[in-house]
């Protein structure tokens, strides 16, 4: 049972490690940079879900964290530090911060407010990019190159950029494999599933609640420095509400609460809109209703249709 | 010459909040009765203002093309509701999020689709057209005060509809318990339509009013639409009143903090860090509102729930 459980995972790592060796269709720099972002909102969508999936937290605001980020990295490059050993500190901890912040006073708030409160905080991140005119503004701007590691440019070539995103991949879904399994991640699920008992067995939520949010802030502004990287370029753009909702439909459209559907999902989303903008131009004619379709008639997204089609009772 | 452009943009402001409140109203209404989150209603505000552009072009009076696009988005967001929203209200919040998500891709591509990606222009009618003199050096475009004004009538008889009438008295007991309403023996399936394809026409309202000063366009609800949570949060969701004292407070702080926002700064700051901060802050001020709200009232000012 437990190696069937593995399958999945062992099959999109698998699947993900050797792309790249796959001849003349592997080397191809455009492939390599398409399935690069998809691992790159994996890890977005991988920290939304621990707090949309595991702690039942809506948060509408998460893009913030992808804006923070990238900033660091743009930021930090504009003032000529290139070196990914001081951005990656400083990424992670502006972002753990704003997390911190932000999460203490929207986790006063339940349900529907909640969801409002990190909305309107993902806004205030949003205009506070675009009043950052000596940053580019409204327009963003762009990165003189990829960042240092210790000196070296050695995320210059796609190859070497996808085995890197690929490494932070592997680490971060280990990462919150180990944490939802904990007794930490035991609580979080409990408050999931009953927060009132949770709180009268002695638990405080708060506390608990708040951590999971900073985790989850912190390693979406990781993807944030991933996604400055690959494009070499900063704006305003990566924190609109919209790509807020976005990343909840990959968490969704994967099924919540299950780390392998969080990289499913954001795989489905970017290859969908992907494959569909090269068929027409108007894709998001064909992908609304799409949406519309899943949620009607394909609850648990696609970790639902896996288990489903696997047997296999719950895929986490 | 700073009054006066202080008068400019209180009406400005006055006039945004009159907007937000005729779009929020009939969010605050589906949102409180029916517990369903309607990414979509934004999407309502611009097929408003696509189909008042339409039928003014066709018909070459704004008048009449406002009367037709009304029944048109009434019949529009009855459609939606029929095909797609009824079958959501029993879900979670998130599929209702994600669906109805999807329904604004959709739409703002159709849109793009029908009429063209170009912004289309509507004309102001003939007779609102040109400024009036309010006061000595106080220039103020007719048609903004119209936008005004008939947001204020609707918003009178709105208030009035829901405090005096039967149907009235059933929303908002809706709004407050709606398990107990059908309980009662009231159709609530019913009441939840009557409801619904209401807000889709003051939506649709709103959007054909702002048509000619503004450039219609996809996605013009988008923002809007987080503007108008803003409200509906703020005012608590649910409540008429709520909405509308948070919308004018939305509208109002929005325009003015943009506007003077820096130069009141000025007096504490040094002037080119006044502006840059002023700058940054302006736009953020509705959502530090919002969050210094929940944070004080964590169930907006007037909730409807008890």
């Amino acid at each position: 049972m437990i190696m069937r459980r593995e399958i999945l995972p062992l099959s999109i790592f698998g699947a993900l490690a050797v792309l790249p060796l796959l001849g003349s269709f592997g080397s191809d720099a455009f492939i390599l940079s398409i399935v690069a972002r998809v691992m790159i909102f994996a890890i977005a969508a991988l920290s939304l879900d621990l707090i949309l999936g595991y702690g039942a937290l809506v948060s509408f605001g998460h893009a913030a964290f992808l804006g923070i980020g990238a900033y660091a990295v743009g930021i930090l490059s504009a003032h000529g530090i290139r070196e990914a050993a001081i951005q990656i500190p400083v990424a992670l901890f502006v972002s753990a911060l704003f997390a911190l912040v932000t999460g203490a006073i929207s986790l006063r708030t339940k349900g529907i407010y909640f969801i409002m409160i990190t909305l309107a905080f993902g806004q205030m991140a949003y205009f506070f990019g675009v009043s950052l005119a000596a940053y580019g503004g409204d327009d963003g701007m762009t990165l003189p190159g990829r960042s240092l590691f210790f000196g070296y440019d050695i995320a210059a070539s796609e190859r070497a950029f996808y085995f890197l995103v690929f490494a932070f991949l592997v680490v971060v879904y280990a990462a919150c494999r180990t944490l939802v399994i904990s007794r930490f991640g035991r609580v979080i699920r409990g408050a999931r599933e009953n927060a009132q008992r949770m709180e009268a067995i002695g638990f405080s939520l708060f506390s608990y609640q708040l951590t999971i949010y900073v985790i989850a802030g912190t390693l979406c502004g990781l993807a944030g420095f991933l996604l400055a990287n690959q494009t070499q370029f900063v704006s305003p753009a990566y924190m609109t509400w919209q790509r807020s909702g976005e990343l909840i439909v990959m968490v969704l459209l994967g099924g919540l609460g299950s780390l392998n559907g969080a990289i499913l999902g954001a795989a489905a989303f970017l290859l969908l809109e992907e494959g569909l903008s090269h068929l027409t131009e108007y894709w998001k004619l064909y992908f609304g209703p799409f949406l519309v379709l899943v949620v009607l008639f394909a609850r648990g997204g696609l970790m639902g249709g896996f288990k489903r089609l696997t047997g296999t009772g719950d895929g986490r | 010459m700073s009054l006066t452009l202080l008068y400019v943009q209180t009406l400005n402001g006055l006039q945004l909040g009159v907007l937000l409140f005729l779009i929020a109203a009939g969010l605050t209404l589906v949102f409180g009765v029916m517990d369903f989150v309607n990414l979509a209603h934004g999407v309502q505000y611009m097929i408003g203002a696509y189909l008042a552009a339409m039928f003014t072009a066709l018909t070459g009076n704004f008048f009449f093309g406002l009367a037709l696009a009304l029944p048109c988005a009434l019949l529009f967001g009855l459609l939606l509701e029929f095909f797609i929203f009824r079958h959501l209200y029993a879900r979670d919040h998130l599929d209702q999020v994600l669906a109805t998500f999807g329904i604004i891709l959709t739409l703002n591509q159709a849109v793009k689709v029908i009429w063209g990606a170009a912004p289309l222009s509507v004309p102001i009618p003939e007779i609102f057209s040109g400024s009036v003199v309010l006061m000595p050096g106080l220039l103020y475009p007719v048609w903004r005060l119209v936008i005004i004004a008939s947001g204020l009538a609707i918003a009178l008889l709105l208030g009035l509809l829901v405090t005096k009438t039967r149907i009235g008295m059933l929303v908002r007991a809706g709004a407050t318990n709606a398990p107990m309403v059908s309980a009662l023996g009231v159709d609530i399936g019913r009441l939840f339509m009557i409801v619904f394809g209401f807000g889709a026409m003051l939506a649709g309202f709103a959007g054909a009013m702002v048509a000619p000063i503004l450039s219609v366009e996809p996605g013009m609800g988008d923002n809007l639409l987080i503007l108008t949570f803003v409200v509906i949060v703020i005012g608590g969701i649910g409540s008429i009143r709520g909405a509308f004292i948070a919308a004018l407070l939305v509208g109002l702080v929005d325009t003015l903090g943009r506007s003077f926002g820096p130069s009141i700064l000025r007096a504490f700051l040094d002037p080119a860090a006044a502006s840059q901060t002023g700058r940054a802050l302006a736009p953020m001020l509705i959502y530090i509102l919002m969050a210094a709200v929940l944070f004080f009232r964590p169930a907006g000012l007037f909730p409807a729930k008890k």
